[in-house]
């Protein structure tokens, strides 16, 4: 007989739907609700929804297409040695899911989705497609001042989609609302940390994601529902062990991946996946001019991933070492995508630094349509079992 | 295997690089600074102005690719933890120094005082330096170049160059080298650059002529050779691309194609082709002869424009020196966007009446090869001339598979050849 749903079950079903749906039902309904109303996607890792949001627009999170979706079309424009993403993101463009985007925006993280932003501008020419850069000098005076103007120039541009100004007050309403997001999403993921076995990993996964699909205020409130449930979420715990997966910050793996490696007997209390709502970790300061706000936020407040430079080599995997110990994780499991350039150029380093550091570490590689979880399942379940008998 | 034959200029430009190599390995007994830096965006001049030599590690690797050793280093840096997907030069790299890190001439490389990461066009470039810093520990200065995804510089981009030239990286060499900027020995160096750059650009342009006096791939790779690398603002560039000119003036006067590896001159040339994209080295002649025995000569290529897009008109400046090094870097081949490299070998086909382009896609390198199938079929619809595109890698002879890529450059060959006769019988 089937468990109960419990409310946070449930929320997590709901947000599961969401995700799975590659027709983007819900954002179609939102776009058509009212008239002129604009939906702007982007891609991994990290835009300022805020700017979004202040135009009036529906920030759209895609993230490829998993493994629900048949890649035929974009097969033909990829050799096979580029990791999944971009192939099926080209399937969701050239099969009409993505007919109702207006807009499109690439941020900074590798080249291939640089190129792919190239690629948009040939095979979308109505649709406005933008490749968003970030600095790599983290100098306010230098690389703010450059982030700044950039921000300005997609304030401009995103007025000239919808026609309508942006103030400076619509601006910071909407970073006080991303405000509230980023410690909903943190307390989700302390809430986790605490009692991993109330939250499995694959609900907390769709939970966030759902949350970028939908109106930044509605996922506030999902958020403190989910919350709510949590606390009352009665699951048996388990003898597992506390891990922190690294390395899945764009291409995401499939749910029975994050799975397996539940049941594999690791609790995930740490993650990277789809890191746009967690890419800044401070309050965005709400006076002032909310272009430099933002900016500051970047060049002072934000996670270290692969997308940044690390100016100073004694911080080089800081961040993850730090994450590991504030969460309690006793394991690292460094999971990249396959081809991927900046996960996997990062790998050796950072696990160094988690080696260095004492904390046990391993590694595979996946696709966002791996569907074979057996391996995945012996190691993950092997470095369980040497974490147990070693700690 | 008997040895290449090979032009004058070649052999000269092989007597440059030599003895740039001396002057990185004996630079612990002449007390001279040495810089790692990167091709594209390389800022060569600015180096000069303070005494530092340049070690390009993409050089090291071809180097070692075309000396059959790149193979083992990169099954070294494998064996120590780099996965096998990423780009086969940083292994090249870090496997070389795990095997003592011997230059070409035999002599061991001495550490760099300085890593000078132009992070132009290439993502991997970041992580090849933070690689590179953590085994050196030495000062390392990034000089972030933004991409120009919207397919134009804009003035904040140039700003944003320009304050970093100024602010991070002038003042971090004149701490490494000890010696002070002097912006006018900085526009001395750069009128020479902009001297040798007008010759480079008459010797690629003169693939324009039929029969082509030169090969502005295979033979390209070494006419690019002292610009792209330690020698742009030198004398000794404005001297070697004099002789190269002189050298493609004497050819086109006597109607003559290149001189190719077997020695000999590729007159009668049955195919013009564009070709995007990085050449194989580890089988770099057996590559280039595929070619030469069907007749084909490469009369425009994107590779030798990563160093640099003379040929659009850019010339380093010493009226404006910061802001000309910015322009340089911001208008590298791999730093413009997917539309804008489709402009230009959709130009190049119709330029260099070529036959078709060819797309040389490399394993390692999703910078060029992330988007070519798509850069290939939009070039082919708007020339209307047949494309082709082959698999290859840069320095890992594992991707190097001779009868595929002869198979496809036949069939290329051979559907070209339909295509005129199509042509001809419409005509
Ligand atoms: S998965 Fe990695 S290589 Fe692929 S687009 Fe994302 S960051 Fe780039
Ligand atoms: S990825 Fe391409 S451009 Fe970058 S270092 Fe490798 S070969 Fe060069």
């Amino acid at each position: 007989m089937d468990m109960p749903v419990s409310k946070a079950g449930a929320i997590a079903r709901r947000c599961e739907a969401i995700v799975d749906d590659l027709s983007f039902q819900a954002a179609r309904d939102w776009k058509a609700a009212e008239p002129g109303r604009k939906v702007v996607g982007f891609l991994p890792v990290y835009v300022p929804m805020e700017l979004i949001h202040a135009a009036g627009c529906l920030p759209l999170g895609l993230f490829g297409g998993g493994d629900r979706i048949e890649v035929i079309h974009g097969d033909a424009y990829y050799q096979s040695y580029i990791c999944r993403i971009p192939r099926s993101t080209i399937e969701l463009g050239v099969t009409g899911r993505l007919d109702f985007v207006d807009g499109l925006l690439f941020p900074f993280v590798c080249d291939v989705i640089r190129n792919l932003s190239g690629m948009w501008k040939v095979m979308f020419p109505d649709v406005w497609t933008k490749f968003f850069d970030t600095p790599q000098n983290f100098d306010p005076e230098i690389g703010g001042a450059y982030y700044v103007n950039e921000l300005r120039e997609l304030r401009a541009d995103l007025e000239r989609l919808t026609g309508r100004d942006i103030p400076d007050a619509a601006l910071r309403a909407s970073i006080a609302l991303y405000n509230e997001n980023r410690r909903l999403v943190r307390a989700v993921y302390d809430a986790r940390a605490a009692e991993p076995w109330k939250a499995p990993a694959a609900d907390v996964y769709v939970v966030m994601r759902a949350g970028l699909m939908m109106p930044v205020e509605e996922h506030n409130a999902l958020l403190a529902d989910y919350l709510a449930a949590l606390e009352i979420e009665d699951r048996p715990r388990k003898d597992n062990v506390r891990v922190a997966i690294f390395g899945s910050f764009c291409e995401q793996p499939p749910l029975a991946l994050l799975k397996s490696i539940e049941m594999a007997g690791c609790y995930v209390v740490e993650d990277d996946y789809a890191l746009v709502n967690r890419f800044i970790t401070e309050d965005v300061a709400t006076d002032g001019d909310p272009l430099e706000a933002l900016s500051n936020a970047y060049l002072r407040h934000s996670v270290e991933t692969s997308c940044k430079y690390v100016p100073n080599e004694a911080d080089k995997g800081r961040f993850h070492v730090e994450r590991v110990k504030e969460t309690g994780a006793e394991g690292v499991i460094y999971a990249a995508p396959s081809f991927c350039d900046p996960a996997l150029l990062d790998r050796p380093m950072i696990c160094g630094r988690l080696s260095e550091a004492g904390i046990p570490n391993m590694s595979f590689k996946y696709a966002e349509n791996s569907g074979q979880m057996q391996p995945i399942r012996e190691q993950a379940g092997a470095f369980a079992d040497s974490i147990k008998l070693w700690s | 295997m008997t040895a290449a034959v090979k032009e004058p200029s070649m052999l000269l430009q092989k007597e440059m690089i030599a003895g740039n190599y001396e002057a990185i390995t004996s630079a612990p007994e002449t007390g001279r600074k040495v810089s790692s830096t990167f091709v594209p965006g390389n800022l060569n001049e600015l180096l000069m102005c303070f005494g530092i030599v340049n070690n390009l590690p993409e050089i090291n690797a071809i180097q070692n690719g075309m000396r059959r050793l790149s193979g083992d280093y990169i099954m070294e840096a494998e064996k120590g933890g780099h996965s096998e997907d990423v780009c086969t030069y940083v292994k090249a790299d870090i496997g070389m120094m795990g095997r003592g890190n011997i230059a070409p001439n035999g002599k061991p490389f001495p550490d760099p005082d300085v890593l000078l990461l132009s992070y132009t066009g290439c993502y991997t470039f970041m992580k090849w330096f933070e690689l590179l810093r953590a085994e050196y520990k030495c000062p390392t200065l990034m000089l972030h170049v933004p991409y120009t995804g919207d397919g134009h510089v804009t003035p904040n981009m140039i700003d944003y160059v320009v304050k970093q030239l100024k602010e991070v990286i002038i003042p971090g060499l004149e701490e490494v080298s000890g010696v002070k900027f002097d912006i006018d020995r900085l526009r001395e160096i750069l009128a020479l650059s902009a001297k040798a750059e007008d010759d480079l650009v008459w010797c690629l342009e003169s693939g324009k002529h039929k029969p082509s006096p030169i090969d502005a791939y295979f033979g390209g790779v070494y006419y690019i050779g002292p610009i792209f690398t330690a020698f742009r603002g030198t004398q000794e560039a404005v001297d070697y691309y004099t002789a190269l000119r002189r050298e493609v003036q004497a050819r086109l006067d006597a109607g003559q194609g290149p001189t190719t590896p077997d020695g000999s001159v590729l007159t009668d040339q049955k195919y013009r082709l564009v070709v995007e994209g990085p050449p194989n080295w580890t089988s770099f002649r057996e590559f280039w002869q595929m070619f030469v025995d069907e007749g084909a000569v490469v009369v425009a290529s994107s590779y030798t424009k990563v160093g640099g897009m003379y040929d659009l008109g850019f010339r380093h400046d010493p009226a404006d020196p910061l802001r000309s090094l910015a322009e340089y870097c911001l208008g590298c081949y791999t730093n413009r966007n997917l539309p804008s490299r489709v402009d230009i070998l959709a130009q190049y086909v119709e330029d260099y009446q070529a036959d078709g382009l060819l797309v040389n896609s490399i394993k390692s390198c999703n910078s060029f090869s992330a988007g070519q199938l798509m850069i290939m079929r939009e070039v082919e619809r708007r020339t209307g001339k047949p494309g082709a595109f082959i698999e290859t890698d840069l320095v890992d002879p594992r991707y190097f598979s001779p009868a595929n890529v002869k198979n496809r450059l036949e069939s290329y060959f051979q559907m070209i050849d339909q295509k005129r006769r199509g042509a001809n019988k419409a005509a």
